[in-house]
């Protein structure tokens, strides 16, 4: 009785919203996905152990977690950099380059595996250039990390930017006051500001990119044990009616997201903590 | 008058300077980040219309000539007309009872409702086949009713609903949080009901935020392959959405086809970016003077 | 030769500089010299150039025209570094992922490997610079868990710490409470007291700045109008807009007959409105050196009717109305004075300044 669920408020509509919107939620995503969980328990552990650690599974993903990382430092890097130009200098067709960032968010992501795949192949227009320095990209390994690079392009420099554009001037200019070098104001004083957005963004986009599906089959070749990534390789056991199997990885997937998006709650909330009176 | 701008150039100078950097390194880092962009976006984004027209413009409206295409943008249209206003109803609820009100277990909520986010696309399908697939829980029961929902309409909306539910709620939480509870409070004192209160004081605050997550959420829901693709069962003319239908062209070797149709649900990207960009402006003045001050200060990089 | 003797203890110069932004112009042309040890303040509304001048002298900007000069040395086209300056930002700008003694020391630790103290050294010479702003205990807290006058002080500290030759600092106070505003810019003379920094204080409060500089600089639409000492300027104000700035004033239009000079203790009648034709005049008289009386007891006091009565804390401020022109006039009268006359609403008043001022405007009256 002690428990204070709600506290007292003056506004009407509570119970039907948060009612509403608990049972619609439930309904569209929490009970189908405990359906998953409920499925796994039906395999043995020894089954289950068997189908997520088999060589195919394996192999798909040293690729699918690989590449992803990959992408994830890619873009670390350059989506900096594309954030500190965005925020940082005024250059012609800015606001035109700073809208198109988010392409990857809104564009359907087989659109994104086709373009990719005709740029990258052997006769595309990068990939024709690519080929003579004996750079095959489409169908291979490294075509699953151009998509996935492509997939996590916004996350870093739409997590970086506000962070720059909050950035006080007045620091710089108290960093300069106080003799240091540009080079020194970048690495002491911008550098620690932007570390915790910057690792979010990397985060975000590891994420994203280890379950993404439409844009990497296109472009991947999808050879089994060589540039097959996980989310294939549960489309496969599907189409096989091995729904067991296709739990099993599925799960093994749903682990991995999970853990990711605790880590990204835990470095906001550790950047926050830092920000904020203790 | 020649002098006045050799003064101004040497104050840009001066002011580069200090906080910002020479301008040899300040276009060697535009040019990484430009070739960057152009690598990865701008390339691909050109191909799809090049190969959209490699046969001209008959070729490409031919494309959209063919019976089965015209029944993928219907299908498409369909799930989407359904998904989005239902996902518009949990954005909007979802909102107004986390930002208007403190209740146990508010911040589990917020961090619940970005979970089709994290989920691959591949399992938000796989979990409806679990549950109304042939072998599923209510596979049978299903079967012997004859209601079909795999391969069929109801599991292409209940994929798509699923992963395009946060959409609207994300991004009406953290506004309408940030404009607290007082302009409510307010017209309730003030003697108007609760729905008067929503659509003459809530709404007109959040309009461009709300309009924007539905423009976003239709550009998802029209977009969406991987969880559509599990359900759908991939049968021509009849389960078929645009971008399953962009697999199919594609892995039949009609590449003009693939990209005419990928290239309409690219101008629906491009749509969602401008008006994106244009609400932008929009709802956020501080930010656009904020800006506009930069660039007045005199000397700032350009 | 008047001139070399001066030049020797003139430490900041400023000749001649002129600052525009686009079409609209900050400092008009100021010339200003700060003698060494000096604390003074650049006062001025907000918009007048001052945070400007004071960002020239730091090297933050680039006047357009115009020389800077420290120590008799031309400064004008040197960078930030050499000019050895403690800045002190209005927002602290302290560098939030670092503790108070990393801010503090930062301006050591970025010193090139040749000049650069031992880490024991920066570790004394931060320890000596928190006990002088007395925040040892707060050394090893982030900025965010001090206060706000906590935090300048810290920014204070972090300034001095590369010994400048001067300590500019922009508003410093502007955005803490009264009650930490006044506290800290008394703690701030005492510490210019003791260390004879060189200082320049802007700020647009006339409170701050008669009670902490030795000199006051008023600025207005990027000129100077005054230079003075706080009792000059207030007590003396060269120009109508200095007499306004610093504290409530009364303003009359109108013709006075006699000469200009008005001697302390005028007993003249305050002008009522009248026309004039291509010059006016405008006496000026703080509220407080207003004398009321209930009867006329001289032919010049001017006739009016108390309309307002504010007791704020030992004074009383009344608003009256003059009979003849209509103009609401501001009194300030200690306590006793105000029970002595007992006054009340609607009171008919006599009054007659103590002290005015008077300034020849151009133009017809019209203000």
């Amino acid at each position: 009785m002690a428990l204070v669920l709600k506290q007292p408020s003056v506004l009407p509509g509570f119970g039907l919203t948060l009612g509403f919107a608990l049972f619609y939620f439930s309904l569209i995503v929490l009970i189908p996905l405990s359906g998953l969980i409920v499925k796994t328990t039906t395999l043995t552990w020894q089954q289950f152990w068997h189908t997520v650690t088999e060589p195919r599974a394996m192999a798909s993903y040293q690729l699918t977690f690989g590449a992803s990382f990959l992408g994830a430092l890619i873009n670390g890097f350059f989506g900096s950099v594309v954030a500190w130009v965005l925020v940082r200098y005024h250059f012609p067709g800015r606001s035109i380059v700073d809208a198109l960032v988010d392409l990857p968010f809104a564009l359907p992501t087989a659109v994104a595996g086709i373009a990719l795949t005709a740029i990258y192949s052997s006769n595309g227009w990068i990939g024709s250039y690519l080929e003579p320095l004996g750079l095959k990209v489409a169908f291979t390994p490294l075509g699953v990390l151009v998509a996935l690079t492509f997939i996590g392009l916004p996350f870093v420099v739409r997590t970086v930017q506000p962070v720059l554009q909050d950035l006080d001037k007045e620091v710089e200019e108290a960093a300069t006051t106080l003799g240091a070098n540009r080079w020194q104001t970048f690495r002491a004083v911008i550098v620690p500001e932007l570390w915790p957005a910057l690792l979010t963004g990397m985060a975000m986009a590891f994420a994203r990119s280890v379950g993404e599906y439409g844009s990497v089959i296109f472009i991947a070749g999808n050879m089994p044990l060589k540039s097959e990534i996980t989310p294939l390789l549960i489309m496969t056991k599907l189409e096989q009616y091995d729904y067991a199997g296709a739990t099993a990885l599925g799960v093994v997937m749903l682990v991995v997201s999970f853990v990711l998006a605790l880590m990204i709650n835990l470095i906001q909330w550790w950047s926050g903590r830092r920000h904020t009176a203790s | 008058m020649s002098t006045e701008i050799a003064a101004r150039v040497r104050n840009e100078e001066w002011k580069a300077s200090l906080t910002s950097e020479s301008t040899l390194v300040r276009w060697t880092l535009i040019a990484i980040a430009l070739g960057y962009l152009t690598l990865f976006l701008f390339v691909p984004l050109a191909a799809v219309f090049s190969e959209a027209l490699k046969k001209g413009l008959a070729g490409y409206f031919a494309s959209f000539q063919d019976p089965d295409t015209l029944a993928a943008i219907r299908l498409t249209f369909i799930a989407a007309s359904l998904a989005v206003p239902l996902n518009l109803m949990f954005g909007v609820a979802a909102a107004w009872a986390i930002a208007k009100f403190e209740f146990v277990g508010k911040q589990i909520l917020i961090t619940l409702i970005d979970i089709p986010l994290a989920v691959s696309p591949v399992i938000s399908g796989l979990i409806y086949v679990l549950l109304f697939g042939a072998q599923g829980w209510v596979g049978p029961w299903l079967a012997e009713h004859d209601i079909k929902i795999i391969f069929a309409l109801p599991g292409i909306v209940l994929a798509t609903t699923f992963v395009t539910v946060p959409f609207i709620a994300r991004e009406l939480i953290p506004l309408m949080q940030s404009q607290g509870r007082e302009e409510e409070e307010a017209a309730l004192t003030l003697g108007a009901s609760g729905w008067q209160t929503f659509i003459r004081v809530t709404l007109p605050n959040i309009k461009w935020s709300l309009l924007y997550g539905v423009i976003l959420c239709n550009a998802r829901a029209m977009g969406e392959f991987g969880a559509v693709s599990v359900v759908s069962g991939h049968i021509r003319g009849l389960t078929n959405t645009l971008p399953l239908h962009v697999e199919i062209l594609y892995n039949e070797y009609n590449a003009v086809g693939a990209f005419a149709v990928a290239s309409l649900l690219t101008l629906l990207a491009i749509v969602t970016l401008v008006v994106k960009t244009v609400i932008e402006r929009k709802s956020a003045p501080s930010r656009a003077t904020q800006d506009a001050e930069w660039r007045m200060q005199p000397g700032s990089p350009s | 030769m008047e001139d070399a003797a001066r030049e020797s203890i003139v430490s900041i110069q400023v000749d001649h500089v002129t600052k525009r932004f686009g079409t609209f112009t900050v400092l008009d042309d100021v010339t200003l010299h700060v003698q060494t040890g000096e604390l003074i303040a650049l006062l001025g509304p907000s918009g007048c150039g001052k945070t400007t001048l004071l960002r020239i002298l730091a090297g933050l900007e680039r006047p357009d025209h115009g020389r800077i000069l420290l120590h008799g040395d031309e400064v004008t086209e040197r960078r930030i570094t050499d000019r050895r300056v403690g800045f002190v930002f209005q927002h602290y700008a302290l560098f939030r992922h670092m503790t108070v003694t990393e801010n503090v020391a930062f301006g050591l630790s970025v010193l090139p490997h040749a000049q650069r103290p031992s880490p024991g050294q920066i570790r004394k010479k931060v320890h000596d610079l928190l006990s002088l702003v007395q925040l040892q205990a707060m050394a090893d807290r982030y900025p965010n868990q001090l206060s706000g006058g906590q935090r300048q002080r810290v920014a204070l500290a972090r300034a001095l710490a590369v010994e400048p030759k001067m300590l500019l600092l922009d508003e410093p106070f502007g955005a803490l409470d009264t009650k930490v505003r006044k506290e800290l810019r008394r703690w701030l003379r005492r510490l210019h007291d003791e260390l004879h920094i060189t200082s320049i204080l802007v700020t647009h409060d006339q409170e701050e700045a008669l009670e902490a500089a030795d000199r006051i600089v008023v600025l207005n639409q990027g000129h100077v109008e005054q230079i003075g000492t706080p009792d000059e300027v207030y007590e003396n104000a060269a120009t109508p807009f200095v007499y306004q700035f610093l504290g409530d004033v009364n303003v009359f239009h109108g013709r006075i007959a006699q000469n200009e000079t008005v001697p302390k203790e005028t007993h003249r009648q305050p002008p009522a409105e009248r026309d004039s034709s291509d010059e006016h005049e405008v006496t000026f008289v703080r509220p407080h050196d207003l004398e009321l009386s209930r009867s006329r007891t001289t032919t010049t006091q001017l006739e009016a009717t108390v309309r307002l009565i504010i007791i704020a804390g030992s004074r009383v401020r009344l608003e009256l109305m003059s009979k003849d022109s209509s103009q609401i006039i501001s009194v300030e009268l200690t306590k006793e004075r105000y029970r002595e006359l007992r006054l009340q609403q609607g009171d008919i008043v006599f009054v007659h300044p103590k002290q005015l001022h008077v300034f020849k405007m151009p133009g017809p009256s019209s203000m």
